[in-house]
């Protein structure tokens, strides 16, 4: 029911151009609009009822993604899921209850240069009086300037890529030891480098031990982006289905080629192929962590990788010169398909885990 | 077949490369090898560079003030000039109008025309495709009405490259309707300045106005600008896809575009070593540079064949597919290669004048904009289904 609101809403209030003109402008996304959302609860049904929402589910994130994926919306529902699960695994409630009223624009700044494990952190904090300073730069933050809060994975013992020692923060952007480099991105949205100089920060959860809330937010962003990735093919392969159907060459409507044809029944089953990686990941999602939940995850990821990069290839290519074109839909949807493999880690790292779990789950 | 060059092409290879050294402009060369945008006047010196040396028309006569190489040597000189980052020749003028005014045109308008177009007089871009006739370029209905000594020209092109730079466009216009829509097509050379004329850009996914459409409004277009007899435009025009359509393998650029993949790929960082140590990356990799290798052989027996004599017909369809195609991927795997700093698009960086710190590696900018671009190349020139099309029936008959 909720994503049927949000796919109502969508549709009035952030046709294409509207999106087009947040998500390419000066604020990457449209504050008007997050505040109706808000108010609208969208976000209450990514988060359990403990956790002050009415869903949680692995299938209430993937319907809403999904929905999102299809109406190519670039507010900052990531940043809310990502680090309201990790704030869920901690426990700090006012926070989440904040994030999930969408109140407060969150950040969660965790991707480094470099790195693509979990652990692969070298982001410092430091104990600095009652209170702790981080040092460091975090890469790529989605919202990372629209952001009120962030949410900041650093080490606090150890090595880069060692599992403990690794804790979450809360940073006050406007601290002047923090400096974010905001740009737009190519398929729509801002994000931000940004950097900490001793920036103040508040320890949430217990030092050292932040590895299991970030493999919550992970976990919770892989199935999100693997549905909003689901989303944005639909809605191509519609819009490529229509094109065959209406655009004349040689006196025929183009469909009528067999070639194309075939193509596009190949688009339609690999469509089919994520639907139902996506549904097996939001059923592993709901159960207690193992290898073959974590399977599932990397295994959805890197087919809407693999999946995602055809779909926008054909249906370019299936459109001809027009579908390059800034003025057609489709080609923000293509866009966005293709960058969704450059965030929480592209197919190829999906792929390595996938084969690493599994082989982990043999040894055991 | 021999493989290697003979000591004469040794020996003119050296002094093609000798000459890039010398004359290449490094700050052209870098903007070529990183994807960062050439803009009018970079073109305008590279093209002058080499009209210095009398190296710039490469398919031309010498009398006309071409090099008068034969098919060896165009591609050595184009093999070299791409594996130096050399930036590519304007095909419009030069390789387009070139050898059609050589082959159809009149006298006066190869005394005329052909010289403007070596000095940069006369920037050329090319009115073929209109918004109903893409792949069925036949199906174009801009129309040419002889008035005069005029013609009067009436209708829209469009994807029509660097426009907004043109001094002059040829066009395929309509002269006849009344039989074979092949058999009532001219060619008309007609002047960007004329009155009716207005240039519309379209903007590309990656923000970029490198096409245009071009419309025409009681466009007066003086007679003698018509290129052989008037409905004889079909035939000029598939003459002119044979030169279109050579070098279409693209083989230097993609070489050279492979080995800045990989000296990228030397640096970026994945799972705690060198990206291009991953394995399932350098899986990738490999089978790029495989294809490509493959089809640098494929490219040397099509220029082996034409150098005997045949000339390359049905071949140069299985080049474009198979070039576009290679080419495709290494860009596809050079904006994998920067993970998540390829998503930043800061446009001005692509251009000049840009002097902040990158965003992650200096590299990465036009990275995820150049592989969506290159999109392209499997669909202009005659896609690469049209291409299939061409294959099917005149290599394999059905």
């Amino acid at each position: 029911m909720i994503a049927e609101t949000l796919r109502r809403f969508v549709a009035d209030e952030l046709p294409i151009d509207a999106r087009n003109k947040a998500a390419y402008g000066e604020r990457g996304h449209d504050p008007a609009a997050w505040a109706r959302l808000a108010e609208l609860g969208i976000a209450g049904a990514l988060f359990p009822e403990d956790a002050g929402g009415f869903g949680g589910h692995g299938f209430d994130i993937a319907v809403l993604f999904e929905e999102l994926g299809r109406g190519l919306v670039v507010e900052p529902f990531l940043g809310s899921l990502m680090a309201g699960r990790a704030l869920a695994v901690t426990g700090d409630h006012d926070r989440l209850a904040a994030i999930v009223a969408g109140e407060t624009i969150v950040a969660f700044a965790h991707d480094e240069a470099g790195a693509d494990e979990v652990a692969d952190i070298a982001v410092r904090a430091d104990r600095a009086g009652d209170g702790w300073r981080i040092e460091g730069t975090k890469i790529v933050v989605p919202h990372g300037e629209a952001a009120g809060l962030l949410l900041v994975t650093a080490r606090t013992a150890g090595e880069a890529g060692e599992r403990d020692g690794v804790s979450l923060f809360l940073v006050d952007p406007s601290d002047p030891g923090v400096t974010r480099r905001g740009y737009t991105n190519i398929d729509g949205g801002r994000s931000a480098d940004i950097g900490f100089d001793a920036a103040p920060a508040t320890l949430v959860g217990g030092e050292g031990a932040g590895a299991a809330a970030i493999e919550a937010a992970t976990d919770a962003g892989l199935l999100a982006l693997s549905a909003e990735a689901l989303g944005a093919m639909e809605v191509v392969r519609d819009l490529t289905l229509d094109y065959l159907r209406t655009r004349q060459q040689f006196g025929v409507a183009i469909g009528k080629f067999q070639a194309l044809q075939h193509r596009m029944a190949d688009l339609l089953l690999e469509i089919e192929q994520a639907r139902s990686a996506v549904i097996n990941a939001a059923a592993a999602f709901d159960e207690p962590t193992s290898s073959a939940r974590s399977r599932a995850l990397a295994a959805a990821k890197y087919t809407a990788g693999r999946i995602g990069r055809m779909v926008a290839e054909e249906a370019v290519q299936l459109h001809g010169g027009i579908g390059m074109t800034w003025e057609l839909p489709l080609s923000h949807y293509a866009k966005r398909l293709v960058m969704i493999d450059h965030q929480l880690g592209d197919e190829d790292h999906h792929l390595a885990r996938y084969i690493a779990l599994g082989r982990d789950a043999q040894g055991s | 077949m021999n493989l290697n060059d003979t000591a004469e092409q040794a020996a003119f290879r050296l002094e093609v490369q000798q000459f890039l050294r010398d004359k290449l402009p490094r700050r052209l060369a870098d903007k070529v090898r990183t994807g960062r945008r050439l803009g009018k006047a970079d073109m305008e010196e590279w093209h002058a560079i080499l009209n210095e040396r009398g190296w710039l028309a490469t398919h031309w006569p010498r009398e006309w003030g071409g090099t008068g190489w034969d098919v060896v040597e165009r591609h050595i000189f184009e093999e070299e000039a791409a594996l130096a980052y050399a930036p590519r020749i304007l095909p419009f003028g030069i390789n387009m109008l070139g050898p059609v005014l050589l082959k159809f045109g009149t006298d006066a308008q190869k005394r005329h025309w052909l010289p403007r177009i070596l000095d940069g007089t006369d920037w050329w871009c090319q009115g073929y495709s209109e918004p109903g006739a893409g792949s069925d370029l036949a199906g174009l209905k801009t129309s040419a009405v002889r008035d005069g000594d005029h013609y009067v020209v009436n209708g829209q092109k469009t994807w029509t490259t660097l426009a907004q730079y043109a001094d002059m466009i040829f066009c395929l216009v309509r002269t006849d309707n009344s039989g074979k829509k092949q058999d009532g097509i001219s060619f008309l050379l007609i002047d960007m300045r004329s009155p009716g004329i207005e240039v519309r850009p379209i903007r590309l996914l990656d923000g970029e106005a490198e096409v245009n459409e071009v419309f025409f409004t009681d466009v007066r277009v003086p007679v003698e600008n018509l290129v052989g007899e008037e409905n004889q435009g079909w035939t000029i025009a598939k003459y002119l896809l044979t030169y279109e359509r050579t070098n279409i393998a693209g083989v230097g650029a993609s070489q050279a575009a492979l080995e800045q993949l990989k000296a990228v790929a030397r640096t970026q960082r994945r799972g705690g070593r060198a990206l291009i140590d991953d394995p399932l990356f350098a899986a990738r990799l490999a089978r790029v540079e495989i294809d490509l290798a493959n089809m640098a052989t494929t490219n040397l027996r099509v220029i082996a064949a034409a150098a005997g004599g045949g000339a390359p017909g049905a071949e140069s369809s299985m080049l474009k597919i198979k070039g576009t195609i290679i080419r495709q991927e290494i860009t596809d795997l050079y904006r994998r290669a920067f993970g998540a700093h390829a998503r930043p698009f800061v446009e001005e960086a692509l251009e000049d004048g840009w002097n902040e710190e990158p965003i992650g590696p200096d590299e990465a900018a036009p990275a995820a904009a150049g592989y969506f671009n290159n999109r392209k190349l499997s669909i202009f020139g005659g896609s690469n289904e049209i291409q299939k099309g061409i294959i099917t029936k005149a290599i394999l008959g059905l």
